[in-house]
């Protein structure tokens, strides 16, 4: 297979490649990892007249912590950059355990959590992550920069709110209120698989009350699915296996899982309930270890 | 390299400029004109008849396709040949020498790493990048970097067998070259 004739551009610099966008006037497309665009090509699934490689840009692969503990990933770091990243493995266990999951090592070394945010899959697993962690999206286009809570950015599958000539140049995880914790856990058939379920955790805690929670589910409906009410219900309170109980309850009930070749909805249903349930344990466990 | 895909089925151009681009393969500097849409994996192939980069799935799944680029694997069928331009790219051809094979190369027949043979060259090519930044690896280590790597035929406990087989073999001479420098 090969995709149909496009013309291709690898600008050196960000006002260059948001140029070239503007003038191909919607039928220009970003070339970031191309672990999801290429085989679109192929396909035939996408015929863009213009393929606007981003890769040559320096200054993008960047994931960091700001001195105020936000986090920053540019849109050239790699699934595979985050996956052995000893910072993320010590201050933000969530993207910590989803890198490794993303599918599949070669795939991990090109592909970007950036161009996974762009491509909107309902069954990709960062945009869960992101969102449990209540991070944006910062675009920058000819008129500048603007920056796009993760939740409004995917406007539906395959689809976000990106203007044809805005980039995507980073996504931003708000600082902690507290103590990062949480987790990600993905049921798969087999390595590079997409999630049958995905559940992302991400709980700030001072003290031993939650100050902040996010829970979001992959795989169990048509799009990226935020439990707001099972986070809701840990804020405020410490975690205890009642509260954890009423979580993973609550985040069962938000999924909206259909039966299809990777498991029946009840059985999705279930993993989502097990899912919330381990990865609060775990963070439980830890804590009393630290105590 | 012009008609590198007209030989497939010819089409009219669209105006489209080809692009000359300059990559390194296995040490050597290749010059081609490619049209942008031509992947690495074709490139290697048919321009520069290196058929040992095998395409199986053709969907960036099996990984038979691998190639190190910088000494990254990359899968070639998921991959422009213009985006290659200024980089190194190595292939399962790259491997040995004019006079004796890779330890990796080795290690495979040996331990019997192959039956087909089909996913052979990308199975190598991962061993290698793995082998190169871990020397040393335990059994689930190699596991999880061939971890994209299909197999229809050994069952892997081979392949598996056939990189630690070769980490073994190659770790001394790291060693030594450490000790000289
Ligand atoms: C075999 C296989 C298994 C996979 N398994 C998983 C999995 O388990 N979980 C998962 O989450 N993903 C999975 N993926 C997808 C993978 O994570 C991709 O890397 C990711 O979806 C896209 O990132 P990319 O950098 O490769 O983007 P590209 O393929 O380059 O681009 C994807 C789309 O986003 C747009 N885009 C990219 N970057 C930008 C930007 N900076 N600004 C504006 N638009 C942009 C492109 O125009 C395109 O439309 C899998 C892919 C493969 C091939
Ligand atoms: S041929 Fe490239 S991954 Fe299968
Ligand atoms: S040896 Fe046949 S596919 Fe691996």
């Amino acid at each position: 297979m090969y995709p149909s004739r496009f013309r291709y551009e690898a600008p050196q610099s960000l006002d260059h490649a948001i140029n070239l966008l503007h003038e191909g006037a919607g039928e220009a497309k970003v070339l970031a990892g191309g672990q999801s665009l290429i085989p679109l090509l192929k396909l035939r699934f996408a015929a863009p007249e213009l393929l606007v490689d981003i890769n040559n840009i320096s200054g993008l692969d960047y994931h960091r912590f700001e001195a105020d503990g936000t986090m920053r990933v540019g849109a050239l770091c790699r699934h595979a950059a985050l996956e052995r990243s000893s910072i993320l493995a010590s201050r933000a266990p969530t993207m910590a355990a989803a890198a490794p999951l993303i599918a599949d090592p070669i795939v991990r070394n090109r592909g970007t959590l950036v161009g996974s945010l762009c491509h909107a899959d309902p069954q990709g697993d960062w945009a869960s992550v992101v969102t449990a962690l209540g991070g944006h999206v910062v675009a920058l286009g000819p008129d500048g920069r603007r920056a796009i809570p993760i939740t409004e950015f995917v406007s539906g599958p395959f689809q976000n709110v990106l203007a044809i000539d805005e980039i995507a140049v980073e996504a931003v995880i708000p600082a902690p209120k507290g103590n990062a914790a949480g987790g990600y856990l993905k049921l798969e058939r087999r390595v590079g698989d997409f999630a049958t379920v995905g559940v992302a955790v991400a709980i700030d805690t001072s003290g031993n009350q939650v100050t902040r929670a996010g829970i979001a589910l992959t795989g169990v409906g048509g799009t990226t699915i935020e439990a707001a009410g099972a986070g809701q219900a840990l804020v405020g309170r410490p975690l205890t296996a009642d509260t954890i109980e009423r979580a993973a309850n609550l985040a069962a009930e938000a999924a909206k899982p259909r039966t299809d070749h990777r498991g029946s909805a009840e059985y999705k249903r279930h993993i989502v309930h097990t899912f919330v349930t381990r990865i609060l344990n775990r963070v439980t466990e830890t804590a009393d270890k630290a105590a | 390299m012009t008609t590198l895909y007209e030989e497939i089925r010819p089409e009219p151009h669209g105006g489209i400029p080809v692009r000359r681009v300059t990559i390194t393969v296995n040490g050597e500097k290749r010059v081609a004109e490619v049209e942008p849409r031509l992947l690495l994996a074709h490139l290697l192939r048919q321009g520069f008849k290196l058929t040992g980069t095998h395409t199986g799935c053709d969907t960036t799944n099996c990984g038979a396709c691998t190639v190190l680029v910088d000494g990254v694997p990359a899968k070639s069928c998921t991959m422009l040949a213009v985006q290659a331009d200024g980089h190194e790219v190595m292939t399962v051809e790259g491997l040995a020498s004019a006079s004796e094979l890779h330890p990796i190369q080795e290690g495979f027949k040996d331990e019997h790493g192959l039956q087909c043979g089909f996913c052979t060259p990308g199975m190598m090519l991962t061993a290698k990048a793995l082998l190169d930044e871990n020397p040393d690896p335990t059994e689930d280590e190699v596991r999880w970097a061939l971890s994209g790597n299909l197999c229809r035929c050994t069952g892997y406990q081979n392949i598996v067998k056939s990189v630690l087989w070769a980490a073994a073999k190659m770790r001394p001479a790291a060693a030594a070259d450490q000790d000289g420098s």
